[in-house]
């Protein structure tokens, strides 16, 4: 069993990186070839975030299991300004970094799990799973 | 930073991209793409994504705006070789990349770029 | 294991095999009566008489692995026969269990206390190979269904060649989210794989659609669209319309066909070719002669 791997988000290359990272791991957990692409994209639009909203952060990635099922887990965290309306930030389209919108609301639709938790001046912690079929 | 080079065949321009794009590579392909547009004359650009595995917001954005930039200084983009995976991961996504045409592969690309410059030709002699 | 338990064991060892013709015929008509218009005679007293030499063989040095794993061998095999043939289990289970009742008569006749001690040990004998025989025969079931299941899936996603450029997957059955994923995953890699750009999705033989399903068809055409083809549905059942509407789900601009046919005319069309009645030469003529 792999040990969690955390990687730090600091600059664009970090973000080319966390998705190589993720991509492995998504092989190793047995994920199909469209949820791989899935998990990886979530991944990417996610580091993006961090890294644009906060300047930085980092990301936990897991091996999860529920019953004979395994999973990806992802935690991407930051300590930024944080997200002062949860619900507005998980509307399509909405953006205040100049970007489509599509970053946590489109993260949300290609996984399986998504929490969100942030507060104003704490920071966010968004984790997201994507189950083995 | 890796920068994706820019052939030209004729009036068209074909881009190949083979890596993992990094933001900046892709923000650096838009500039490239629109001056050497400018700079030939070029009457359609293909973007060839064969080798991509992964198209996000970012990218895909990149994509819609270089079709956007290159319809107004008058050539046609078309993006080509999409794999299966990339186009549902979009679709879930929620990008529908407007305006952006779109062919199976490269040799598919070139026969709709040649296609609809006839039939602009066609039009014109009407 | 006891003197009497040990004496009990050889008697019935000796029994097996002076009176084995009379312990044969009987084990074969019991096991022919179970199993019925199954099997023929013949074949079954090969099994049968394959599995007693067996049986006495096993018994020829106590604890011979040798001796036991030929005859649980035998077994497996006739279980596995049996499963695939559509044996019930019981049919199955008597076979075995038979041998019991077999040998009571010979145990009987002799009537000494040992046969009757050893006609217990034989008992739970049989009764172990009995339970072995059953679990390789459900065993061999689950895999029949597994490989159904399996062979289901293939047969029920075909991606079919209509023309040059044009495929076609004709959906039958009801769609689950799991089975139309992947049936569409297979669509947009055929149309990769044979450079096709025109695809037709028919679901005349699928009774109803959920909405997940109906979300499914929806993302395979524009997920098509993407890669730089297009998608036609056919076949919708006034009932699917009903649902996709009353569910709100936007088809928007998908072109959607009654028949198979007629999405093949409209894909022909859009892929710019032509078709053409030929006149008269399909006409039958009869003269009448006066």
């Amino acid at each position: 069993m792999t040990a969690p791997a955390e990687l730090p988000i600091h600059g664009n290359s970090d973000i080319v990186l966390v998705r190589q990272r993720v991509r492995t791991a998504a092989v190793e957990v047995g994920l199909s070839l469209v949820d791989q692409t899935k998990v990886v994209t979530a991944a990417s639009e996610l580091a993006r975030n961090a890294l644009v909203y906060a300047g930085g952060g980092q990301v936990r990635i897991e091996v999860v299991h529920n019953g004979v099922r395994r999973g990806l887990r992802l935690a991407f965290s930051d300590d930024g300004p944080g997200i002062p309306d949860l619900d507005q930030a998980l509307t399509d389209g909405w953006t205040t970094g100049g970007g489509l919108g599509l970053g946590l609301s489109g993260s949300r639709r290609l996984m399986d799990e998504f929490e969100l938790k942030s507060a104003p001046g704490e920071g966010t912690l968004v984790t997201v799973t994507k189950w083995a079929r | 930073m890796d920068r994706v080079p820019v052939l030209k065949l004729g009036d068209i321009l074909i881009v190949s991209i083979q890596i993992d794009l990094q933001d900046q590579s892709v923000l650096a392909l838009q500039e490239d793409l629109a001056n050497k547009v400018v700079e030939t004359g070029a009457r359609g650009v293909i973007i060839d994504i064969t080798a991509v595995e992964i198209v996000d917001s970012f990218i895909g954005r990149m994509l819609a705006t270089i079709a956007a930039i290159s319809r107004m200084l008058d050539a046609e983009t078309v993006v080509v070789g999409m794999r299966p995976a990339v186009a549902i991961t979009l679709v879930e996504l929620g990008l529908s990349l407007g305006g952006v045409r779109t062919a199976l592969n490269l040799e598919k690309g070139v026969a709709l770029l040649n296609h609809i410059d006839g039939s602009e030709i066609a039009t014109a002699a009407r | 294991m006891s003197v009497s338990a040990d004496a009990g064991r050889h008697r019935i060892e000796t029994l097996l095999a002076t009176h084995e013709d009379q312990i044969f015929r009987r084990w074969l008509e019991i096991a022919g009566a179970s199993s019925s218009g199954h099997v023929d005679r013949g074949n079954l007293n090969g099994q049968l008489r394959e599995l007693y030499n067996a049986l006495v063989r096993s018994f020829g040095d106590s604890g011979d692995p040798d001796g036991s794993s030929e005859l649980r061998g035998l077994l497996a095999e006739l279980s596995r026969n049996r499963a695939r043939q559509g044996f019930t289990p019981t049919e199955t289970a008597t076979v075995v269990f038979g041998l019991k009742e077999a040998i009571y008569e010979s145990v009987g006749d002799d009537g000494s206390s040992e046969a009757l001690q050893g006609f217990l040990w034989f008992s739970r004998l049989v009764d172990d190979l009995g339970l072995f025989t059953m679990e390789t025969y459900s065993a061999t079931r689950e895999k029949i269904i597994l490989d159904q299941a399996e062979q289901l899936l293939e047969l029920s996603t075909p991606v079919v060649k209509l023309w040059e450029g044009i495929v076609a997957v004709p959906l039958v059955g009801t769609l689950d989210s799991a089975r139309t994923q992947v049936v569409m995953e297979k669509l947009l890699q055929t149309l990769v794989d044979t450079g096709s750009e025109h695809a037709v999705i028919d679901i005349t033989g699928v009774p109803a659609v959920d909405t997940q399903v109906a979300q499914h068809l929806l993302k395979t055409v524009v997920a098509a669209r993407l890669m730089g083809a297009e998608c036609v549905i056919s076949g919708i059942r006034p009932q699917i319309a009903h649902t996709i509407v009353t569910l709100g789900i936007e088809f928007g601009d998908i072109v959607t066909k009654a028949t198979l046919a007629d999405a093949l005319a409209h894909a022909l069309r859009e892929s710019g070719v032509e078709i053409v009645r030929n006149r008269g030469s399909r006409v039958a003529l009869r003269t009448v002669e006066e």
